[in-house]
């Protein structure tokens, strides 16, 4: 493992101060010091942001506010979470193992890197590890890699759970520069797709600091997080759906859904949620959601079965929703 | 003095039997478990002498001519010691018994991920990173990588035909001609091979993760160009092997190579990954069934062709038709198997070599047979038992396997199942049933060992036996106390250390009843010089609680002994029983399956196992051997498989986040029954194989009931939600 300076700053102003351009921020560690060790990231400094009190979970008006290094296993137990955002908690359960939740931080998890095996291998050609080398996952062996929102010069898949069901709930990112300033940004704003610069995966700059989440009141009662995967517990998804649906009279008032599994970034399309929207649960309205969603999937061989699972699953999620 | 044995038939009037009630086949917990848990057993990897160095494996990222274009650069990074690229380095590990060193060489990397050089730093993560900066060019033609491009080797064709199998085929009233295949596999140890390798002038003592220390110590030797004699080997505890350390592996060699010329201890451990690619996998396989049958599902005819693959200069083709030999009666039989030569990572024995693969998809294919016959799976097979071995009408030393199909069909609960797939629905979950039966060769291999009596009157066993896991410390200890009458905590036992006499090693499921025997005749051998001290023949002997009694004369062991300590050694081989009669172990497995109608998932909701080894040697480490092994059997059927790139032949998936092996959550309650058959071909001991029956009707169990639930018939394994969405409509 490369040599690294370690700080452990006790305040936001200090850890921002520390942060250059080479540094790295670690919450638990789970997957940038397995990076580390690969090489594939390597940081001259890590800033633990572990003592910046961070770690605290705050009703505020309109929403709850997540701190940064709350942990994935603190945040799925909490009571208010469960009540009115239970979609996130079940999407967190549904991930990773006890032992990895209990580390993982909420900022961590939404900058978690893919699990794509090119991008791990610092043997391999890869535009986000080494940008212009070339992408080793096209033409090679494919499983968990995105359908949607791909380039030609990156498939990797976005693997979060948490990111899924965070996308459903419009979750606002936290963030704050290095001269003190805080802003927030949306989900769909904060992650940015691959096009020839899959290297830059978010709208974060070096240096920023991811300070907390802000989730605001769940438009929808009905939430439901499925996910299917290879074994039945520590495994990514092959597809994930999240929803959250609220129904009046027999129809669908609002319907907001995310996806994992499939895209480059935790996926999400307005047009399946206008479709909805208004209308009387049907067989026939889900398989036009199903159509609507895969309809620009880029289906490379070994990943032509997410088309049909990922239709499958929306259908059964949406059905279970409606009920 | 040593009792020499062969097994060359039946029984022995001559040598004791073990008694009933005693310490033997006791469910006794593992003696090393106190320690293993408590993280006081010492592994290899933990054994650091003064001075110890740490070298990293490097592995070649293409095939061709090796260069290392930067290593003196990499030379002086602070804290490196030795970049060393050294022709005797070895190219992947030694296949089990082979003894001798396997492919040597740096100069030229034959499969992506091969170790082509080794660097030595003072600390491990300076060894690690130098590695990663050291560049390696590899340049030469493109190498075969598919099976469909890959040549068949001539020499490595395996052919046996009897009667008329062609004209059973076509004339069969009923037929399956059905196609399946297999991924290639891996062992996946908890413990990473390590080794660390002292010198003491010319005399090498390595601690290793090795299973076979006799053939390592050999293997070793060969590939340094030294005499055996100079090298120990030392492998106390071994956190699993499961074939992949029958063979000395690449951090052995390499980390004697640099010890040697670095005058300092060194120790390599393989990287996660590199345990993956390094050491030798199970070839994948592409398998085609014939069945031909009566209306009354006997078989008229069968035919089981298989499909491997190996490196070049491997002599290791998984033997995919070993069950297919002895399992079913039928006349005609067609039984063929080849190997293409392939630039991947080597392949070789991997726990249940042969049947866990050939077993599992054979018996795949008898239920499709019942299928097709309308009879029921279970009746299918009682009716094709043979009354002799096929083909060679050897008789069968014991033939158990109609027991375990009807013993494990009446506790399981069978006959309550609709006979058409697709009856069963729970919400989404489509519920079904299935069944295979399980057979593995028997194997014995030659062991010695030495049992000591001290003044005191307590035992020593000692053997280079290794225990991997499989609790040999507990049973040669439960072995020694039964023969010697002691209790077992008066017994003592030494493993893994080539300066004690060679016992089988572990692997093959041999090692329990080899070097259990051996011990055995130890202490049949210490009988006899005591009962020569009594004034009575050995079969009058009784010795129990410490004390040896002739008729009415009962003498303490510190009496019989008198201040001098007593040894016996006991030696084992095959004998002429391996000719004589077609020996092996029996079980059947039944399982229930939930299928989900939405994504293809499925879950396991039972699984039972009935297993006939021979003599249960310890209740407890016994069922564990068989829990394990129908373990490996889920993988196999729904979880596992080596993802090989296309173009390159690397494997993709090397490490345990993207392998995947069964979790908890996969794994069902494990109902296991033991039917005790005392073999009379298997020595005094009447023991024979576990470890690795459990793995060869699992897997067809469940892929069988996936059928049932589904209505899907998976021929492709495993069997991941998108293959069985692909055929749910
Ligand atoms: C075997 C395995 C299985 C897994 N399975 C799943 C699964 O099924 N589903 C799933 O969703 N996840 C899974 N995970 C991933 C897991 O969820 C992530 O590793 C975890 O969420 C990362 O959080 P962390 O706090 O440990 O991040 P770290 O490793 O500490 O950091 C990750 C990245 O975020 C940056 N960072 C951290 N905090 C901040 C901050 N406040 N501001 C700016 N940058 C920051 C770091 O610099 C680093 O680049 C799995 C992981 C493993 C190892």
């Amino acid at each position: 493992m490369r040599p690294f300076d370690y700080h452990r700053p006790e305040t936001s102003n200090d850890a921002l101060n520390l942060a250059d351009e080479e540094a790295a921020f670690i919450g638990g560690g789970t997957n940038l010091l397995d990076l580390m060790k690969l090489e594939v990231m390597t940081p001259d400094q890590l800033v633990d942001i572990n003592r910046l009190g961070l770690d605290q979970i705050d009703e505020v008006s309109g929403g709850i506010r997540i701190g940064a290094t709350v942990r994935n296993s603190d945040l799925a137990d909490d009571a208010r979470i469960r009540r009115n955002w239970s979609v996130l908690s079940r999407a967190l359960l549904a991930g990773a193992s006890p032992q990895l939740r209990n580390r993982a931080t909420t900022a961590g998890n939404l900058l978690q890197r893919t699990r794509c095996p090119y991008f791990q291998d610092i043997d391999a050609p890869c535009n986000k590890r080494v940008p212009g080398s070339g992408c080793a996952a096209i033409g090679g062996e494919l499983r968990n890699h995105a359908v949607l929102g791909t380039s030609d010069h990156c498939i990797a898949l976005h693997p979060s759970d948490m990111a899924v069901a965070m996308r459903a709930l419009d979750a606002e990112v936290i963030v704050r520069d290095a001269g003190g300033g805080t802003r927030t940004t949306a989900l769909v704003e904060f992650y940015r797709l691959p096009g020839d610069t899959p290297h830059i995966e978010t709208t974060l700059t070096p240096g920023e600091l991811i300070t907390g989440v802000h989730l605001p009141v769940p438009a929808g009662d009905r939430q439901v997080y499925r996910k299917v995967r290879d074994r039945a517990s520590y495994a990514f998804a092959l597809v994930s759906t999240a929803a959250v649906l609220r129904m009046e009279n027999g129809k669908i008032v609002s319907a907001s859904l995310a996806f994992g599994g499939l895209g480059t970034m935790p996926w999400r399309n307005e047009e399946i949620e206008a479709l909805l929207t208004g209308e009387a649960p049907s067989n026939a309205l889900f398989d036009k959601a199903g159509e609507v969603l895969m309809k620009e999937a880029e289906l490379r061989e070994g990943l032509e079965f997410k088309k049909p699972l990922a239709q499958r699953v929306l259908k059964a999620v949406l059905t279970e929703a409606t009920q | 003095m040593t009792l020499d044995y062969q097994i060359d038939g039946p029984e022995n009037e001559e040598l004791t039997k073990p008694s009933q009630g005693g310490p033997l086949g006791a469910d006794m917990e593992r003696r090393d478990g106190r320690d293993k848990v408590t993280g006081s057993a010492c592994y290899a990897a933990e054994y650091r002498p003064k001075g110890l160095l740490h070298g990293v494996l490097k592995r070649a990222p293409g095939t061709g001519a090796v260069r290392l274009s930067n290593a003196e650069d990499v030379g002086t990074i602070p804290g490196v010691r030795l970049v060393l690229q050294d022709e005797r380095m070895i190219r992947n590990a030694a296949q089990g018994t082979a003894g001798e060193a396997p492919v040597q060489g740096v100069s030229k990397a034959e499969y992506v991920g091969q170790p082509v050089a080794l660097v030595v730093a003072e600390n491990f993560e300076t060894a690690w990173h130098a590695a990663n900066r050291l560049q390696i060019s590899c340049e030469g033609a493109s190498l075969p990588v598919l099976p469909e491009n890959g040549e068949v080797d001539d020499d490595m064709q395996e052919e046996a035909i009897t009667g008329e199998p062609a004209t059973a085929f076509s004339d069969a009233e009923v037929f399956v001609d059905e196609t399946y295949t297999t991924p290639a596999l891996t062992s996946a140890p908890m413990e990473p091979h390590a080794a660390v390798a002292e010198w003491h002038g010319d005399r090498l003592t390595l601690h290793g993760s090795l299973q076979m220390l006799r053939y390592n110590r050999l293997e070793l030797a060969d590939s340094l160009g030294i005499e055996p004699e100079k090298v120990r080997l030392r492998a106390p505890f071994v956190g699993g092997g499961f074939g992949s350390k029958l063979g000395i592996s690449a951090d052995c060699v390499a980390a004697a190579l640099a010890a040697r010329e670095l005058g300092q201890p060194v120790r390599v451990v393989q990287h996660r990954r590199q345990v993956f690619e390094v050491n030798t996998r199970r070839s994948e396989t592409r398998q085609r069934i014939r069945l031909a049958a009566g209306r009354d599902g006997r078989l008229t005819g069968l035919g089981h062709e298989a499909r491997v693959s190996n490196l070049p200069g491997e002599e290791f083709s998984e033997p995919v038709l070993q069950g297919s030999y002895f399992a079913y009666a039928a006349p005609n039989r067609l039984l063929r198997s080849d190997l293409v030569r392939l630039n991947r990572p080597a392949a070789g024995s991997v726990r249940a070599p042969g049947e866990a693969v050939g077993v599992t998809v054979f018996e795949v294919a008898m239920d499709e047979l019942a299928g097709k016959c309308g009879i029921d799976p279970v009746k299918l097979r009682l009716r094709n038992l043979p009354e002799a071995e096929p083909g060679s009408d050897r008789p069968f030393s014991s033939h158990r396997l109609a027991d375990c199909l009807t013993k494990g069909r009446d506790s399981f609960g069978w006959d309550d199942r609709p006979a058409e797939p697709r009856q069963r629905r729970e919400g989404e979950w489509w519920i079904g049933t299935g069944m295979a039966a399980a057979v593995r060769v028997n194997m014995v291999m030659p062991a010695e060992a030495r049992v000591r009596l001290t003044p005191e009157g307590r035992a020593v066993v000692e053997t280079d036996m290794t225990d991997i896991g499989t609790g040999t410390y507990s049973i040669l200890g439960q072995i020694a106390a039964e023969g010697l009458g002691l209790a077992v905590d008066d017994v003592d036992v030494c493993l893994g250390d080539t300066d004690l006499p060679a016992g089988s090693g572990s692997g093959g499921s041999f090692g329990a009843a080899s070097t259990g025997t051996a011990v055995w005749l130890a202490c049949e051998e210490i009988r006899r010089e005591i009962a020569g001290r009594m004034g009575c023949d050995a079969q009058e002997l009784t010795l129990s609680d410490g004390h040896a009694a002739c008729g009415n004369d009962r003498r303490s062991l510190p009496e019989v002994l008198a201040g001098e300590p007593l040894s016996g050694r006991g030696k084992l081989e095959p004998g002429e029983a391996l000719e004589k009669v077609r020996q092996a172990t029996w079980g059947a497995v039944f399982s229930e399956v939930a299928v989900n109608d939405v994504t293809g998932e499925v879950r396991v909701r039972r699984l039972q196992g009935t297993f006939a080894v021979g003599r249960v040697l310890n209740q407890r480490t016994a069922r564990s051997q068989a829990q394990g092994g129908m373990t490996w059997g889920l993988g196999l059927a729904l979880t596992e498989g080596m993802a090989h790139d296309r173009r390159d032949g690397h494997i993709v998936n090397r490490d345990l986040a993207e392998y995947h092996v069964p979790v908890n959550a996969d794994v069902p309650h494990l109902d296991v029954h033991l039917l005790e058959d005392l073999d009379p071909w298997a020595g005094p001991l009447a023991a024979k194989g576990i470890g690795e029956l459990g793995i060869c009707g699992s897997g067809s169990a469940i892929l069988n009931a996936i059928h049932h639930a589904c209505g899907v018939r998976i021929r492709d394994l495993p069997a991941t939600p998108d293959r069985i969405l692909s055929g749910l409509t």
